[in-house]
């Protein structure tokens, strides 16, 4: 049954995904290749789109590969499952918040984890950039020169001017669409 | 069971789930403004806290606040429909654009927008990645779990979540054994 499946995918997903929105996105590409509810490009533009709407980025992107996989019921069951670890969690926490605080055992985990997320999400992030950059295939050889043109203006942009950047994501989603729209990406 | 509190804190943290972009930090200046010096509902320095321990427990940092602030005011249950109401935006927000966007999808030039967006997408990942490892890679044993990891997560095919207990027992063992040594 797809519901419960759902449910129990974006509850691993949320009690595992230590240290914000991004780090659910390596849990969304190993549900994709194991399941097939959606594709790398569908994650991508879901990315993007919770980046641009408001709300938390880990509960967009789980409402929207929820409503992808089994429509409304199917985002609302996916929502849910992404957040009732936490909700457990939390309340447990806030029960026992010194010892919890000061614990050098939880230190310690956390000490491992979060390295291990930020290797997770670069993970990710090649995954995407393999498809962006160089059609799929890294040694190909083939590079996306149009691609790797917006890339640079866009770290330039978001890194070296003081400027631009501080501006939020969305203009630079905004800004990339209508390059993309023009120049035929 | 205080109705009247209930939908308040449902609605209070609606308002901010409607008008947050980027959740977690981007959420701070907002909840000082509502929950600290509007409602009265927490201090700055429990904010402070809540975003700390949000950080280094599991799923999504504003959830974990709304539950926090919620199970201060009015219990586990007030915990539980300050998350539904922070939530609840997103949820109405995204399936209205996921539906408009499945049904435009064919496009050619919404096509072209989504391939420029896809590069915009992984400079926001890249810039993710190196606030997140300025701040989690602090020395070399942090490093080697990084390399360790990103290596595991490229060649093998793994789920995320033994990647996930593995990392948190070798930094368990590491922080006590460096502790004795």
């Amino acid at each position: 049954m797809i519901y419960a499946r759902l449910f129990w995918e974006f509850f691993q997903t949320g009690l595992f995904a230590v240290g914000g929105g991004m780090a659910t996105l390596p849990f969304l590409y190993s549900i994709s290749d194991r399941t097939g509810w959606f594709t790398h490009e569908q994650l991508a533009d879901m990315i993007a789109v919770s980046e641009s709407t408001p709300g938390a980025i880990g509960v967009n992107m789980a409402t929207y590969s929820g409503y992808i996989t089994a429509g409304l019921p199917g985002a609302v069951i996916s929502t849910t499952g992404l957040i009732t670890p936490s909700i457990i969690v939390i309340l447990l926490v806030a029960a026992f918040l010194n010892a919890f605080h000061e614990n050098r055992y939880v230190m310690g985990a956390f000490y491992g984890l979060r390295p291990a997320s930020s290797a997770m999400i670069t993970a990710a992030g090649l995954i995407l950039a393999r498809v962006v950059f160089f059609f799929g295939d890294f040694s190909g050889g083939n590079v996306n020169i149009k691609a790797a043109i917006l890339a640079v203006i866009l770290l330039v942009f978001t890194h070296m001017i003081a400027f631009t950047r501080k501006l939020h994501p969305v203009i630079w989603i905004a800004f990339s669409a209508i390059v993309g729209i023009i120049f035929e990406y | 069971m205080n109705i009247k509190l209930l939908a308040d804190l449902f609605i209070t943290f609606a308002k901010m789930g409607a008008v947050t972009f980027g959740g977690g930090y981007a959420m701070l200046p907002i909840l000082q403004r509502e929950i600290v010096e509007n409602k009265k509902w927490g201090t700055d320095e429990e904010l402070a806290d809540y975003y700390a321990i949000g950080q280094c427990t599991p799923g999504v940092i504003a959830v974990n606040v709304a539950t926090f602030i919620g199970r201060k005011t009015a219990g586990n249950l007030g915990g539980v429909i300050a998350t539904l109401g922070v939530v609840f935006p997103s949820l109405v927000i995204i399936v209205m654009l996921a539906g408009v966007i499945q049904a435009y999808s064919s496009l050619e030039w919404v096509k072209h927008a989504f391939a420029g967006i896809r590069v915009c997408v992984c400079v926001l990942i890249f810039n993710a990645v190196i606030k997140l490892f300025s701040k989690a890679i602090i020395d070399r044993w942090t490093l080697g779990i990084y390399l360790a990891v990103l290596a595991g997560s490229v060649y093998l095919n793994l789920s995320p979540v033994v990647f996930v207990v593995m990392a948190g027992i070798a930094g368990v063992i590491l922080k006590v054994r460096v502790k004795k040594s």
